[in-house]
């Protein structure tokens, strides 16, 4: 049983279509990128999967279990935490207070405040600080430690780099084996091919809201990426 | 403390609530109602009235309001407009227009001698000492529990608070309900205090906003400002002749308005 099973799954904004036709499959540990360029449908698939944009019932199977349309309140309950594109920090709560909202659903897991701190040691002395305040890297750190909060079994990430400088990405990059090795099974939308590539262990490239290419990131040639990203 | 009900309301949902005033007006009948049938003293009456205001707002939340948030403040502020005038005329109907009054006994007329020439009423007292308390545990509900973080997080951005797990409906509708139990509070006050009929809602209202927005829009602690401030101004206007009672209170607001235009403690963001 895969962790994760998308069938068919097309998303709508009001008229328009975003998402056509989608199938899509994740096994439990894996690390899964989606690429593509601005515009490709990246997002919304996530928030397709998150509940935060309408799905058909039998469109999204996680675990077994049909989580379309159900909303997205209950559907982290089930395992699933996003961080989003942005950081999404709340302005008027602190770091620590942040953090806590991840935990919101009470789910039971490894991670809690003090395995957070000690995943983004940086964070402890920023814990009273409101989300704002914070350096970029920092807020994404914040924004990761709050979605790992959750609890979650599948972690997905928004745009993990955008924004922030080489070295602050290498050091979140280097945490991603850390969360991974507690069973958190990750699906990063990447506009960063590269970073994407490298991390990941099967790839997805989103066109205009299909899927153009799907495989292992060392099978890949250059030229296929780019058509698939592009189009030809 | 009326008018920090409001405050709470637009501050966790940005909803200007046109209805406020008039649930005011609810929460004094319904005390009424409560007192005749049981016999009960007004501040007895609060068992019920607290109750019955909580699941009111709850329900007014959860089943209209809710569905007129979005970007735009036109919405909810037609609709609770609207339901201020059903409301004023629904308690025209069953009340008539005659002017109701809670008898609470010989508290209403209490003082306490402070000094030679200075006393203090015994019931404006308990008001004020009430309101500080019910500011002070709810801003302590806000900052220190995991309702008041949603309460918050849910005001901040709705959508991300989604992500985590947050039913925002579910929390504004928490939101409009703990804020009618303070309308409730007020009402048994207000009942005790003056005359109330079913037509004074929307002037009760004016002075909520004032006191919000002297205090700053979104700050508790800041309308309780507001609040004292309008109720100073308007008690010097009467010393100076009882026709300057609500207009000082008014000159007040305006000269806020102009020296700080985002109210004395303002806690929203430009953005």
């Amino acid at each position: 049983m895969s962790l994760l099973e998308v069938n068919n799954l097309s998303a709508f904004y009001g008229d328009f279509q975003a998402l056509f036709n989608i199938d899509f499959t994740m096994e439990e540990g894996e690390t899964l990128a989606v690429i593509g360029a601005n515009g490709a449908g990246k997002s919304t698939f996530l928030k397709t999967i998150t509940g935060l944009v309408d799905t058909e019932v039998d469109d999204l199977n996680y675990n077994g279990v049909s989580i379309g349309g159900l909303s997205a309140a209950d559907i982290v309950g089930l395992g699933i935490a996003m961080v989003p594109e942005g950081r999404r920090l709340f302005p008027s709560l602190n770091v620590e207070e942040n953090l806590l909202m991840g935990g919101y659903k009470g789910r039971q897991g490894h991670w809690t405040l003090d395995r957070i701190y000690e995943l983004f040691p940086a964070l402890v002395e920023r814990r009273t600080v409101p989300g704002t305040a914070l350096s970029g890297g920092e807020q994404q750190m914040t924004a990761i430690g709050r979605a790992l909060m959750a609890n979650p079994d599948l972690l997905l990430f928004d745009e993990l780099s955008l924004g922030l400088a080489p070295i602050i990405i290498k050091n979140i990059y280097e945490t991603l084996p850390k969360i991974k090795s507690e069973g958190v099974s990750v699906l990063l939308v990447e506009q960063d091919i590269n970073q994407a590539l490298s991390v990941s262990d099967r790839v997805y490239c989103f066109q205009e809201g299909r899927v153009s290419l799907n495989g292992l990131p060392n099978t890949l040639s250059r030229e296929q990426i780019s058509a698939a990203y592009f189009g030809s | 403390m009326f008018a920090a009900g409001l405050a709470i309301i637009f501050g966790v949902m940005r909803l200007v609530n046109i209805t406020h005033g008039d649930l005011i007006v609810l929460a004094a009948f319904v005390a009424m109602v409560a007192i005749e049938i049981t016999g009960v003293n007004p501040f007895v009456s609060l068992i019920i009235v607290l109750p019955f205001m909580f699941v009111f707002g709850y329900v007014l939340q959860r089943v209209v309001l809710n569905f007129t948030l979005g970007d735009d403040l036109l919405p909810p502020l037609l609709v609770t407009f609207g339901i201020s005038i059903i409301l004023q005329n629904l308690l025209l109907e069953l009340f008539s227009a005659d002017s109701q009054r809670l008898k609470a006994g010989p508290v209403e007329t209490l003082s306490i001698k402070v000094m030679e020439g200075l006393e203090i009423g015994v019931l404006p007292l308990v008001i004020f000492v009430v309101a500080i308390l019910m500011i002070a545990i709810i801003q302590q509900l806000f900052n220190r529990t995991r309702l008041g973080r949603a309460f918050r997080a849910t005001s901040d951005d709705p959508v991300t608070a989604q992500l985590m797990g947050i039913n925002h409906n579910h929390i504004f509708a928490l939101a409009m309900a703990m804020a009618l139990v303070l309308v409730g509070i007020a009402g048994v006050f207000l009942g005790i205090r003056t005359n109330f009929d079913p037509s004074i809602g929307p002037s009760r209202l004016l002075f909520a906003f004032e006191a919000v927005i002297i205090g700053g829009l979104g700050s508790i602690w800041g309308t309780l400002a507001g609040g004292i401030i309008l109720g100073v101004a308007q008690n010097i206007g009467a010393k100076i002749d009882p026709g300057w009672q609500i207009l000082a209170g008014h000159i007040a607001f305006l000269i806020v308005l102009v020296v700080r235009p985002n109210g004395l403690f303002p806690k929203t963001r430009d953005d």
